[in-house]
């Protein structure tokens, strides 16, 4: 499992978004119920030669959220495999409703991919910053939830739910991002956690974008004597508990980390496993409760201490040294 | 009264001092924002009464934009008429800014913070009802996009203003045709719009949206009848005043590369001389 992980700088120019687009486009190709829904949002998602290729396939709503949703429910309801491509924001908070009722308590097996998410749209502020989203998809029943930390990641996961029958809420962000694993030789699952790196003194949970720089701390850590584990929690829900239960009795300490706030997502899910199971010291690194600070996604995270330089620091003092 | 020749010349300089903005800080809403220019500069040079040095006063007459992507043109005219220093500008999108890319309330002179489309018709029913359960007599202008009538609550709003009877309220669309994918009559057809908001009780009044003197005549007649919130349809050209960005939905949110710059800036530039 240690070799999963890339040491650093891969170099990479794609961002998931057009690795969602490539790999939808290659399946849609040969099955003909895949489709795509856009709502005047095929641009941001990389989906214009996917519009261009297969025009049958495609389904554009104009600027209509809740209506994007529902018809994506009627469709499903009728065979087919629609697959939501809007931005993050507007999908997880407009179109919350249609998801509740039309898409999770109907059972109707809609994918969506909510783009440009978390905080990557810099400096367009929090009407098109997503940090909630995971708090109130992860809250509905029948809904699962996903973030890939890179475009190896991704890939597999859009193949992996061609033929997964539950609604998915899958958030991805806009610009490229640094690769997190090695290669795609990797074994992927939803609902179980990616040990991406081995480690014994502290354990950092990670999800999305941020898997990258939890594997920077880890290495940062390792420079100073620190063993630290690092899991890729790819999966939101359904969540792999034994792998945290895991962790907290084997490492006895745990941080989080998310492009999300800090009320309700992935450290709020971590912990409520925690506290009730292993209790263990733990630390939740994300946005804070307020409207992001203006600017690009290294400058938001540095802002925030969403970095190696201060996860380090507060793994060492959780270790006391 | 304002001269007309002072509006079109304001109007220019506006379209410069924006390019600029967006070319400084390497992203913006071009097409958007020279798109809704002229109406801007209609409203905050010839029409509504408003206090840059008493942003909050109570009589003050309300603007909401809908369309809030189009903020470029909006820090503009509010620098440009006072509201904050011009020298701001400079800050657009930068580290810990507060001009981001939509309105923001934290700047003074902005009512609301808007970017979701298909909200600022129904903020300003609100703002509008008040005025009348208080007896002021302040106006609510608001500015919303062809492309944003996709979205079903601008309907839930039309609807709400004419059962209040809120002649105190003026939607403005600027409709330009265009939205990011392309043109609105591809995306999602919402024509014609004149009988929709006719049929929602609204009294529709059709302009050249970028003719700023035609503008200021219209919204100073309103309202059209008594009890009924007024509809302008503004006819406007997506990128108006460069012409490498007229009518090119490519430019909703491009920006320009330096030789673009200077081509839009010589263009705008001459514009301005034409005008003494
Ligand atoms: C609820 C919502 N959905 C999507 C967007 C993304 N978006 C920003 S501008 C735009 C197109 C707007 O077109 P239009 O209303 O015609 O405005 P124009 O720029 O042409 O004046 C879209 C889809 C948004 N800001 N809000
Ligand atoms: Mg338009």
């Amino acid at each position: 499992m240690n070799n999963v992980a890339l040491k650093a700088n891969s170099g990479n120019k794609i961002a998931n978004r057009k690795v969602v687009s490539d790999t939808l486009l290659g399946l849609a190709n040969v099955n003909k119920d895949i489709l795509v829904l856009t709502s005047d949002s095929r641009g941001s998602a990389s989906m214009v030669p996917f519009a261009e290729e297969l025009p049958d396939q495609l389904v554009e709503v104009g600027i209509a959220e809740q209506n994007l949703v529902g018809i994506a429910a009627g469709l499903a309801a009728s065979g087919k495999k629609p697959f939501v491509a809007s931005p993050a924001c507007f999908l997880s908070m407009r179109s919350i409703e249609q998801i509740k009722v039309d898409v999770a308590y109907s059972r109707t097996n809609v994918k969506l991919i909510g783009i440009s998410g978390g905080v990557s749209y810099g400096a367009l502020g929090m009407s098109h910053h997503s940090v909630q989203d995971l708090a109130v998809t992860r809250a509905i029943p029948g809904l699962h939830v996903m973030m890939p930390a890179d475009r190896h990641e991704t890939k597999k996961m859009i193949e992996a739910l061609i033929d997964y029958d539950t609604p998915v809420y899958l958030r991805i962000g806009r610009n490229p991002v640094e690769d997190s694993y090695l290669n795609d030789d990797y074994h992927f699952e939803i609902g179980k956690a990616v040990t991406m790196k081995e480690g014994n003194d502290i354990t950092i949970i990670a999800t999305g974008e941020t898997v990258r720089v939890a594997l920077d701390t880890a290495e940062a850590l390792q420079n100073d004597g620190v063993s630290c584990r690092v899991l890729n929690m790819h999966t939101i829900k359904p969540l792999d508990e034994a792998a945290i239960i895991k962790a907290a009795k084997e490492t006895g300490r745990i941080i989080t980390m998310e492009e999300h706030s800090i009320y309700g997502g992935l450290g709020a899910a971590v912990s409520e496993v925690v506290s009730q199971n292993q209790p263990v010291p733990m630390k939740i690194i994300g946005i804070p409760d307020e409207p992001a600070i203006t600017g690009k996604t290294p400058e938001v995270f540095n802002h925030y201490g969403i970095s190696a330089a201060n996860v380090s620091r507060i793994a060492k003092q959780m270790i006391g040294n | 009264m304002v001269d007309d020749l002072f509006l079109k010349r304001k109007a220019a300089q506006i379209r410069k001092d924006l390019i600029k903005m967006i070319y400084e800080a390497g992203t913006g809403h071009t097409g958007s924002s020279l798109s809704n220019t002229d109406i801007l500069t209609a409203l905050y040079y010839g029409v509504m009464n408003v206090d840059p040095k008493n942003p909050n006063w109570e009589d003050r007459d309300r603007y909401v934009q809908s369309k809030g992507h189009a903020v470029e043109s909006y820090w503009a005219v509010l620098a440009d008429k006072g509201f904050f220093p011009k020298d701001e500008l400079s800050t657009f999108s930068q580290f810990n800014s507060r001009l981001i890319g939509h309105p923001n309330n934290k700047v003074p002179g902005v009512e609301m913070n808007t970017g979701a489309l298909g909200h600022g018709l129904s903020i300003s029913v609100g703002m509008a009802l008040a005025a009348k359960m208080d007896n002021k007599a302040y106006r609510v202008y608001t500015l919303m996009g062809d492309g944003e009538q996709a979205e079903g609550s601008v309907w839930e709003a039309a609807m709400s203003a004419s059962q209040y009877k809120l002649d105190n309220l003026i939607g403005i669309i600027d409709r330009n045709r265009l939205q990011i994918t392309g043109s609105t009559s591809d995306v999602m057809s919402n024509e014609p719009l004149d009988e929709k908001w006719r049929s929602f009780g609204w009294e529709v009044v059709e302009v050249d949206g970028n003719d700023v003197v035609e503008l200021v005549n219209t919204f100073k007649k309103a309202p059209y009848a008594s009890g009924k919130p007024t509809l302008v349809l503004a006819n406007t050209v997506k990128g108006k005043g460069v012409s490498l960005a007229e009518n090119v939905a490519g430019w909703h949110h491009k920006v320009p590369s330096q030789e673009e710059y200077e081509q839009a800036m010589g263009e705008l530039t001459k514009q301005l001389e034409v005008l003494q």
